[in-house]
């Protein structure tokens, strides 16, 4: 079958053999309905995101690098934090893997020449930019003071923009539902002949588990953000017991939201890290359907277990037992992906490619991020731990030593094929140390403080921290310079880097088949499908440069593949 | 058989916790110990295949098409074992939390009991005998159960030294308990962020022997007797909530500050007339606050009459003059 592509665009000449050039100026983005464009418009916005929230970090490091006031005062320290949390959650993690590379290689992977539903997709990413405006509004009509989870009575009571932000999250959380309905549909309705769910890449079904969350959890975040408006706005009392409200209430239908929200920010990331492990181990993933189950059991699981946040909150105790139990039955499926991931490099051919390196160090860090969780779901250990530093360095190695972690990994890995260009190896291998080193440096004296009885949202603290304080100031420094590194290295790659081949990794998945770029519309002909990790049916070819599909019969000098599924 | 009991916990401080003074929180320490192990455990573990894995299948660089050796790329025991194994690994881990939970939260009936008010940003404590105070004494070896409420937003009483930890919550009422193991001054932290100064939202908690802890806390009671009148005076200011109105550094209140008055002058009262502000007016507003209202507020100061003593009017008003002093 062969298709003719209709031209779009009028005003200038364009290359439908390039999703880059098929169309120029600053309309032919900003209304693209190209899956592809989309997906680099989140990245544009969301890196910005990331690099303004990570500047107010290493600032937050610096007032936190000596007792009593270093470069700012206690409300403008309060309103960081808070600034720093919300925007990196609600602007950078949550839409950074789905509608980045989701939005990328996802309809690629599938064989499909867009998502479902285009324009949805398109207003989704509008929808952000206007999330992001209020976010700006509310740093300019007062700040907000409130931590990103807006605990009542204090949010309802403080003088800080909390409308204005919650509307920003609000606005942000349909552009998420948004993202969420679209791969949806996408996954069931527009994979290739052949494909069945079983034979998807694992990052497709990890995105997918994501997408039911986004699309089941979200809505209450909405409901209760919209609650706590009309609460601020007209006095209604719902949650501020000073109006006859119950502020353990809105902590319920927080969490309810949020908790499912943290796994919407680790799948995606883990799914990343199953391919990352196959294409450079050469090898079949290990244990392809306990991968794909894990990741429905985690949404699954996810949902049931909001009341850990609240073991001191003055629930029941049946709640309590409830919950802990609940919550230690989500660590089996987590445990069950990293012993695959490890075990897929078993007799494999390793490649220390820098992809593989943001793949190993996600390993290392998302181990310690969720073996520490143990601590914090036993009952009467998280009395103690709960509210410290020890949990603000848990859900950093989650989710910065986890999601960014296998989010640059993906970066990397799909760069090649987003632009058409090679990184410079070297400079990915000395930024990915430098980001390793400077997360461990931060994060590890913060676990050791915070079991020692150090409060998190401190301002100031007693002298007795000062050491470990010191010490993560440092790791922040040496991060953010990591940070530097990694973002100069793939920008002067889109310009300067070496051509791309098609298959520079031996990938076996099917967003590797087509061009490097991708042709505006990914493939002219449906592609054929099978296992997404037979690696066996790509070999290296000197001349090209990069892998290419072997041919029947051929060996050549390579010894023969083994035995798959 | 408790098998969290062979990592058994001392009472001194450990790399990772702090020093360990209460009757229960040697079973927090214990868990702790125990899921520091398993960590460790499993993180060498995972830590160190990788390493060997990356030697040992290494790719290397003149080797691009390299093939894998043959392997089987799934294995249903080994999955059983690595999801069942850790799984009993959990569910103990659960049991012996939810235990060591419970006895955190189950104070005994005879327990000496303080009320606890969290505000912002500082503690108070009202004793069974009414007499309130900016410190928690305790007896040591008397289990004591503190029963907490906040009078504006969420705070959370901690006290790392016994592990323990609740959220104080405005419009109801929470509980904790503990049983101080010795005597000494301890840290006491506020661990719900509540604002500006959520980080000096601290407490001293003193543990005494009971006969001490007994003597101390009659002595503090007759604050009005053996302390100096300013002091007193402070403390009266403090604890009969005149802090929540009247500021005592000219920033205006629901009433007006106690600071920027000076004694013998006329102010405005909201009738229109004046009144010479003397020790004679501020003592009447006291015991009859409706009768002579300042001009710009409401009449809403509830009456003193029957609540104070004369000593504490008089260490009161002497307070405010001292702030007045230039």
């Amino acid at each position: 079958m062969t298709t003719t592509i209709p031209h779009t665009t009028t005003t200038h000449e364009v290359d439908e053999s390039n999703y880059l050039k098929a169309g120029r100026g600053f309309k032919s983005w900003f209304f693209t309905l190209d899956h592809k464009r989309i997906g680099l418009m989140y990245l544009l916005g969301i890196t910005i995101v990331f690099f303004v929230a990570g500047a107010m970090a290493v600032l937050l490091r610096t007032e936190l690098a000596a007792p009593g006031q270093t470069i700012f005062n206690a409300d403008t320290y309060n309103q960081m934090f808070t600034l720093h949390g919300a925007m990196m959650v609600f602007l950078f993690i949550i839409p950074s893997v789905p509608a980045v590379l989701g939005n990328f290689a996802l309809p690629i992977m599938l064989g499909a020449k867009d998502v479902a539903f285009p324009k949805l997709n398109l207003f989704s990413f509008h929808l952000w930019i206007i999330g992001a405006i209020f976010f700006v509004g509310t740093l300019l009509t007062g700040g907000l003071d409130t931590g990103w989870t807006f605990y009542t009575p204090y949010s309802v009571t403080t003088s800080t923009s909390v409308i204005m932000a919650v509307m920003g999250a609000f606005i942000l959380g349909f552009s998420s539902i948004f993202t969420g309905m679209n791969m949806v549909v996408t996954v069931h309705k527009m994979r290739p002949p052949g494909m069945t769910f079983f034979r998807m890449p694992l990052f497709v079904w990890a995105i997918y588990a994501t997408a039911i969350i986004q699309v089941l959890a979200t809505p209450v975040l909405g409901i209760t953000l919209l609650m706590l408006a009309v609460e601020r706005a007209f006095g209604l009392g719902i949650f501020d017991p000073a109006l006859g409200g119950d502020p353990v209430l809105f902590q319920h239908f927080f969490w309810f939201y949020s908790h499912p929200a943290v796994y919407i920010m680790i799948l995606p990331g883990m799914g990343i890290i199953s391919e990352l492990m196959a294409t450079f181990s050469r090898k079949h993933i290990f244990s392809y359907r306990w991968i794909a189950y894990s990741s429905v059991a985690i949404a699954i699981f996810g949902f049931l277990v909001w009341g850990h946040h609240m073991f001191t909150s003055g629930q029941s105790r049946l709640a309590s037992f409830i919950f802990s139990a609940l919550t230690f039955s989500v660590s089996i499926p987590s445990a069950i992906k990293v012993f695959n991931w490890v075990g897929t490099m078993y007799k494999g051919s390793v490649s220390l490619a820098t992809p593989m390196l943001y793949a190993l160090s996600f390993l290392f860090l998302f181990t310690i991020g969720g073996l520490t969780g143990i601590f914090l779901g036993a009952l009467s250990v998280d009395v103690h731990l709960h509210d410290t530093y020890f949990v603000v360095a848990h859900f950093h190695y989650v989710m910065m030593g986890g999601t960014v972690i296998a989010f640059i990994g993906g970066l990397y890995y799909w760069w090649p094929k987003i632009w058409g260009r090679m990184y410079n190896e070297t400079v990915g291998k000395i930024g990915c140390v430098l980001v390793f080193l400077g997360f461990n440096l931060t994060f590890l004296p913060q676990f050791v403080m915070g079991s020692k009885g150090m409060p998190r949202r401190y301002f100031d603290y007693p002298p007795e921290f000062q050491m470990y304080h010191m010490l993560s100031t440092s790791g922040a420094y040496l991060l953010g310079f990591g940070m530097l590194v990694v973002a100069v290295n793939l920008i002067s790659a889109i310009k300067r880097g070496a051509p791309a081949p098609a298959n520079p990794w031996g990938a076996a998945t099917l967003e590797w088949t087509c061009s490097s770029p991708p042709p505006h519309h990914n493939f002219d002909e449906t592609p054929s499908v099978g296992d997404p990790y037979a690696m066996e049916n790509v070999i290296y070819d000197p001349q090209e440069g990069g892998w290419v599909a072997r041919r029947e019969g051929e060996v050549g000098e390579v010894r023969k593949a083994g035995a798959g599924a | 058989m408790n098998l969290a009991g062979l990592w058994m916990a001392g009472t001194e401080a450990t790399m990772w916790l702090p020093p360990q003074k209460s009757v229960n929180g040697h079973k927090v320490d214990e868990l702790f110990n125990f899921i520091l192990y398993v960590n460790y455990f499993f993180l060498a573990v995972i830590t160190i295949l990788m390493i060997v894995f990356v030697i040992k299948y290494a790719r290397g660089k003149q080797e691009e098409s390299r093939e894998p050796q043959p392997s089987p790329s799934h294995n249903t025991a080994l999955e059983l074992v690595w999801s069942i194994g850790p799984l009993f690994l959990v569910l103990y881990i659960f049991w012996v939390g939810w235990t060591g939970y419970l006895d955190l939260r189950t104070p005994p009936g005879d327990a000496f009991e303080v009320h606890v008010t969290g505000q912002k940003w500082s503690w108070t404590f009202t004793y069974p005998n009414g007499h309130v105070d900016a410190d928690l004494l305790v007896p040591v070896g008397q289990p004591v159960r503190l029963t907490m409420g906040s009078e504006d937003v969420l705070h959370s009483f901690f006290i790392p030294a016994f592990r323990a930890k609740m959220d104080v919550v405005p419009g109801r009422y929470t509980t904790m308990w503990f049983t101080a193991t010795e005597a000494g001054d301890y840290d006491v932290y506020c661990t719900e962020y509540c604002g500006t100064e959520h980080s000096s939202m601290g407490a001293r908690l003193l543990a005494m022997p009971p006969a001490e802890f007994e003597a101390e806390l009659a002595k503090r009671s007759n604050y009005l007797e053996n302390d100096p009148p300013l002091v007193a005076g402070e403390k009266v200011y403090r604890i009969q909530g005149c802090t929540q109105c009247h500021s005592i550094d000219g920033t205006d209140g629901i009433g007006p500050s106690f600071k920027g008055i000076v004694l013998g002058q006329s102010r405005p009262l909201a009738d229109g007339s004046q009144v010479v502000y003397d020790e004679n007016y501020v003592r009447e507003s006291i015991m009859e606050p409706q009768a002579k209202i300042a001009a710009g507020y409401d009449p809403v100061m509830p009456t003193y009459k029957g609540r104070l003593k004369d000593k504490a009017i008089t260490v009161l008003i002497q307070y405010i003059k001292s702030l007045n002093d230039e």
